[in-house]
């Protein structure tokens, strides 16, 4: 998913003044209070179904459930999935296609309305009437989401997802076996909400959940307040534990600047935004015990046109990877403390990652610098020197620096280039179309779920390439048929063997770096900073910060 | 004339950016992140990692005060601020100056044409003045300079490259017709009226002639007195533009964009964003001053106002 979209993280760094976990005992002592978060802006709809964003798939961690959730842990223990409003992980049919969950009782709304097996199938029948984002893509293969797709309203998911209210069951059928169905089911686009819910975004209205708070009020153009839902009893504190504030109010509508000057004065507990890059080394030094800086599996990279020149040769992308320079990219983010340099797709830690490294000085596992001589051969022998190179990227600092470096590369190397900076807004969705003739761009992936698919698949797979449309993900238009079928067979294969799987996304991973569709530049890590007052800092490996696990008091 | 004087010493300045940046060394389009300058006999990085506390993030040189080695200190890409700010003067005077060319061959035909003429054409000219000028300038600017900067212009023959300077020229010459059709058509229509220009009329002197040999040189002082001022103007709309990344274009460099750069930094080193905010003041002022001398000099009773009533 893209930047702002939801990420995930493997294991925090720094943990200042992370603590033991949540218990009874710190829930006495540390229960209450107002938690105070800062934003630049809203992040859209309220709707759980639609939302597509970073910012509040972390807010909806504490106010939404699924039948399964990503475990509400530290780190990597954040990758793990568990039993939520089911009672325990689904029953498998042996052909892997029917999945049974048995619904825990005595689960209520926040309205106070019980949560039936009736909730669960209008939930998945709502999915493709509000047109969520990830229906065609997460959800496409569940029976019957063909029919819903092709007419939303209509939507029954017949045979697909079926409820029997006697028993308190849910079975959901798919079409064929998907390794990833389980963690599709635990994304924020498949909780479970009302069976009244209207079948429109509700945009800012919030809708009644599960879960441990309730959006009390909500402006998009001054805050949020969430309080505790009167009707919670926690029932699993992996999947949804109580919080220790009475209160979150979120503010939108400063700058970074003021957020960070706000949080260092005590009048906020934690900014969404990253802070400046120009006020890091005083964070870093003066407030280092209330700086948290988390590694990503996330992905910053230069998508390279496979269909434009220069970049439909082979040679001429190989010559851009082997000329820039990882560590300035990373310098230029912000220093080695806040990113790693990277030659590949999939990040490090992630399921299928081996090192591989083939564009650099001594090509192997590591980046070892680069080599400026061989990428001016490369381009010689492209015979694409001399010829123009636009770099598009988005009008923000990291990215306008990292664009003029690359327009530096790209005239050292042989072509006339030129860097556009673009509005954040419009960026995104200008380099994915095809008609906007974009020969090269940086940009940046953070993870659905913790799956190399979400990577190499969506990324470079060919059904990721439309011609002409803005939601056209497979930036750099690479269609190779023989990986594609390749990333086939690895996903088939993670049915049934999930570390043969990874070993076949290695070898794609490998072959895509090959080809050189993109230039990997580097990993970032999160920087979260907090208050001096707030502790029990815990960082998700799926949902960033968790933001009700941490107290004020 | 000492406002004269300062804004000849701010050109040949710029003028001097190729030279400057020769002498000292520095290209101020490359990223040197990795360079290191010598200061007194020791190696200094343009960059400078922290290395205390949590060791995040990285500052740029600040000003050396030391002329042709980094005097204002270092960007964010390690490039030479003062030799930017000569090269970044160059193009916003280059642009502004064009812009007020354009401006006024534009402003001046429409205001030309459609007092003298009158009638329908004063109507149709003047009804489409009105519509430019019912815009806000800046909103007229910014959403132009969307329109045109990714893809740049091309229509028939004529293409504008995205990154050309011409783009930003024909915007903002574009943007200030009516401010200087206006007044100019407002002069004309009185002129229209005088006795050599009935004169010429009844003898039968074809329109185009009264119009260049009769009517254009009585408002020449206008238009000399409109210089100086539309560049300010033009000055301060080109900044505005490049701040927000749709004028001058990167690696390129006007004040505006260095601004844009020292925002970044205005934290850590306020001197990238202070420079060229102090230029562009320093500039404006100048030729402000110099315009109302100028109008005071050529016609003390003239009431060239600019901007609405």
């Amino acid at each position: 998913m893209k930047k702002i979209l939801l990420a995930a993280v493997a294991a925090s760094v720094f943990t200042w003044a992370g603590q033991a976990p949540a218990s009874a005992e710190y829930l006495k002592e540390h229960r209450g209070g107002t938690m105070r978060l800062l934003a630049r802006s809203a992040a859209g709809t309220l709707d759980p179904h639609i939302n597509y964003t970073l910012q509040y798939w972390q807010i909806f961690q504490p106010l939404y459930d699924g039948l399964v959730a990503f475990r509400k842990a530290d780190g990597k223990d954040g990758f793990k999935i568990v039993a939520d409003l089911a009672e325990d992980m689904p029953q498998v049919s042996d052909d892997g296609k029917t999945f049974t969950f048995k619904l825990r009782k005595d689960i209520k709304f926040a309205n106070g309305q019980d949560v039936t097996v009736k909730d669960v199938v209008a939930s998945f029948q709502r999915i493709f009437k509000v047109s969520g984002p990830t229906s065609g893509t997460f959800y496409s293969g569940i029976v019957g989401a063909d029919k819903c797709l092709a007419d939303t309203k209509s939507c029954t998911l017949e045979g697909g997802v079926t409820g029997d209210e006697a028993a308190g069951t849910v079975t959901i059928k798919i079409t064929k076996p998907d390794a990833e169905f389980i963690d599709k089911l635990a994304m924020p686009h498949a909780v479970i909400l009302p069976a009244g819910t209207p079948t429109e975004d509700v945009g800012s209205n919030p809708i009644p959940g599960t879960g441990a708070y309730m959006i009390s009020a909500y402006d998009p153009n001054k805050g949020m307040t969430m309080v505790r839902n009167p009707h919670f009893k926690q029932w699993s504190e992996e999947a949804q534990p109580d919080g220790y504030p009475d209160v979150v109010q979120y503010d939108f509508g400063l700058t970074e600047e003021a957020a960070v000057t706000a949080i260092q004065k005590g009048e906020a507990d934690w900014m969404f935004d990253q802070p400046p890059t120009d006020r890091l080394v005083e964070l870093g030094t003066k407030y280092m015990d209330q700086v948290h800086i988390s590694p990503l599996t996330a992905w910053w990279y230069a998508p390279l046109n496979t269909r434009l020149a220069p970049f439909d040769n082979e040679k001429a992308r190989q010559a851009v990877a082997y000329a820039v320079d990882r560590n300035t990219l990373v310098n230029l983010f912000g220093g080695k403390v806040l990113a790693s340099p990277v030659c590949q797709v999939l990040p490090p830690d992630f399921p299928g990652h081996v090192d591989y490294c083939p564009f650099t000085k001594n090509p192997g596992a590591k980046w070892s610098g680069t080599d400026v001589e061989k990428a001016k051969q490369l381009v010689e022998e492209s015979g694409t020197k001399g010829q123009k190179v636009t770099v598009i990227v988005e009008d923000t600092a990291v990215s306008r620096a990292i664009g003029v470096y690359l327009q530096s590369v790209l005239t050292t190397i042989g072509y006339q280039a030129d860097v556009k900076p673009i509005s954040p807004n419009l960026q995104f969705t200008y380099i994915q179309n095809t008609n906007n003739k974009v020969q090269m761009s940086v940009s940046q992936w953070y993870q659905d779920y913790p799956a190399a698919s979400n990577f190499l698949n969506i990324l470079f797979g060919c059904d990721s390439f439309r011609e002409g449309s803005d939601a056209s993900v497979n930036i750099s238009g690479f269609c190779d048929k023989d990986i594609d079928a390749k990333m086939k067979q690895a996903m088939d294969l993670g049915v049934t063997d999930q570390e043969a799987a990874n070993k076949l996304w290695a070898e794609v991973d490998k072959e895509v770096t090959d080809k050189a569709g993109a230039v990997a530049l580097f990993t970032p890590k999160h920087v979260d900073f907090v208050s001096k007052r707030l502790g029990n800092f815990k960082f998700n490996a799926q949902f960033y910060w968790i933001v009700t696990q941490a107290w004020v008091q | 004339m000492a406002a004269l004087i300062l804004f000849l010493l701010i050109v040949a300045a710029c003028l001097s950016a190729p030279l400057y940046a020769r002498w000292a060394g520095v290209d101020p389009f490359t990223s040197t992140l990795d360079a290191v300058i010598q200061i007194d006999g020791q190696d200094v990085p343009v960059m400078e990692q922290s290395t205390e506390g949590l060791g995040l993030g990285y500052t740029p040189l600040g000003p050396t005060w030391r002329l042709g080695n980094y005097f204002l200190g270092a960007d964010n890409q390690g490039r030479d601020v003062m030799a930017r700010l000569l090269y970044g003067g160059l193009n916003s005077l280059l642009i502004s100056a064009a812009a007020t060319v354009l401006t006024l061959i534009l402003g001046t035909s429409a205001g030309l044409v459609a007092g003298y003429f009158g009638g329908v054409t004063d109507t149709v000219l003047s009804r489409f003045l009105d519509i430019l000028w019912a815009f806000p300038i800046y909103l007229l600017a910014i959403s132009l300079s969307i329109v045109t900067i990714a893809q740049g212009i091309s229509i028939g023959p004529i293409t504008i490259e995205s990154g050309s300077l011409w783009l930003p020229v024909i915007i903002i010459g574009i943007v200030y017709v009516p401010y200087v059709a206006r007044p100019i058509r407002g002069q004309v229509l009185s002129l229209r009226n005088s006795e050599f220009v009935l004169a010429a009329i009844n003898l039968g002197v074809p329109g185009h002639r009264i119009l260049w040999r009769d009517i254009l040189p009585n408002i020449t002082t206008t238009l000399i007195v409109f210089v100086p001022l539309m560049m300010a103007l033009n000055m301060l709309t080109e900044s505005a533009l490049s701040f927000l990344s749709i004028g001058v274009q990167p690696p390129d460099a006007s004040w505006g964009t260095i601004i844009q750069d020292g925002q970044a930094l205005l934290y850590t080193r306020p001197i990238v964003a202070l420079a060229p905010g102090i230029a562009i003041a320093i500039s404006v002022m100048a030729l402000n001053v110099f315009g109302d001398g100028l109008r005071d000099a050529l016609d003390p009773r003239s009431k060239v106002r600019l901007g609405r009533d």
